[in-house]
């Protein structure tokens, strides 16, 4: 038993070795780690550049992590990205005529959806009020409910 | 009746939409190079490592460039097409070998043929990256002043050469 807990151990601290990140400057690694969150890997297109294990979306987590160590700002780097990429890349694509259907959409059918509501609701409204009872069912209901 | 028309409007529209999406490749990225110059690169040739290829030699000629690797299935797909259209001359095809084995890309074209006037290698992938290269094959139709006017993503085929690119690349050499 205590030699299975000393190999679990071994094990483990071996594995994490394997999984400490290349780079050798924490603060390059957070940043990158950051950047790559924003990011889209085009080989595994719904995985984010940090958490894909495609050899492109390696090459481009080097790139990224080059730029940083030569203080290009966020902007410049994501520039680099769009201008080879396009949009794409970004999980967060701008606001241009070709995107307002995907940022404006969600908002348009919520709009839209309440007021199919509203109108919905109102006519049902009006149907419950129009259910009246004429004077000759009002009388045969009375003679209906007398009879017990 | 009428209270029907409208949900099944709706439906039409949704079905609409998603019989385009259906269509639709995800894969093929519209590429924000097109209409761009080439970025420039200087890399070994695959034949003779002492010798080197750069874009600036291009200048002038109507060509096409074509990243492939031997390790890349689609890239045996195209193949053909690749030699076909080498054969017709009718116009000169360079290659990027992209993150490959100098060995194994050099055996690949011995034993498939080779379609390229020259070969460069691209080891690190970086001029991949500056192509905006995210799978192999990818072919780019250059033009005489070093733009790019065309991004095949994915193997060319025959129905492609024949309907974009020869088209493209007669109006191109005609300018």
């Amino acid at each position: 038993m205590k030699w299975m807990i000393v190999l679990l151990l071994v094990s483990g601290s071996a594995w994490a070795g394997e999984a400490r990140p290349m780079g050798d400057d924490p603060a390059v690694e957070a940043r990158l780690k950051q950047l790559a969150s924003e990011l889209r890997c085009l080989v595994c297109q719904n995985q984010t550049l940090a958490d894909s294990n495609a050899p492109l979306a390696e090459d481009l987590r080097r790139e990224v992590r080059e730029m940083i160590a030569k203080n290009m700002s966020d902007q410049e780097i994501i520039e680099f990205l769009v201008s080879r990429y396009g949009d794409f890349v970004l999980y967060r694509p701008p606001f241009k005529t070709t995107t307002v259907l995907l940022w404006a959409g969600p908002f348009v059918l919520v709009v839209g959806g309440g007021v199919a509501l509203a109108v919905t609701l109102r006519r049902r409204q009006h149907m419950i009020r129009d259910a009246m009872m004429t004077e000759e069912e009002r009388r045969q209901v009375e003679r209906l409910l007398s009879q017990r | 009746m009428s209270r029907f028309l409208l949900p099944l409007t709706i439906f039409g529209i949704i079905v609409g939409f998603l019989a385009v999406g259906l269509t639709l490749n995800p894969r093929e990225i519209p590429s924000p190079l097109i209409g761009k110059a080439a970025p420039a690169f200087s890399l070994p040739q695959l034949h003779d490592e002492s010798k080197t290829f750069s874009l600036d030699e291009m200048k002038g000629q109507v060509w096409l460039l074509n990243f492939w690797a031997s390790w890349c299935s689609g890239c045996k797909t195209e193949h053909p097409v690749l030699m076909d259209l080498a054969r017709s001359g009718a116009v000169p095809i360079y290659g990027m070998d992209y993150k490959d084995q100098r060995g194994e890309a050099l055996a690949w074209l011995d034993q498939w043929g080779n379609p390229y006037q020259i070969v460069a290698v691209d080891a690190a992938g970086r001029v991949g990256i500056d192509y905006g290269v995210y799978g192999v094959p990818e072919t780019y139709v250059i033009d005489k002043q070093g733009v790019i006017r065309y991004k095949q993503i994915g193997p060319l085929d025959d129905e492609t050469v024949a309907k974009k690119i020869l088209p493209l690349v007669k109006e191109l050499q005609a300018q």
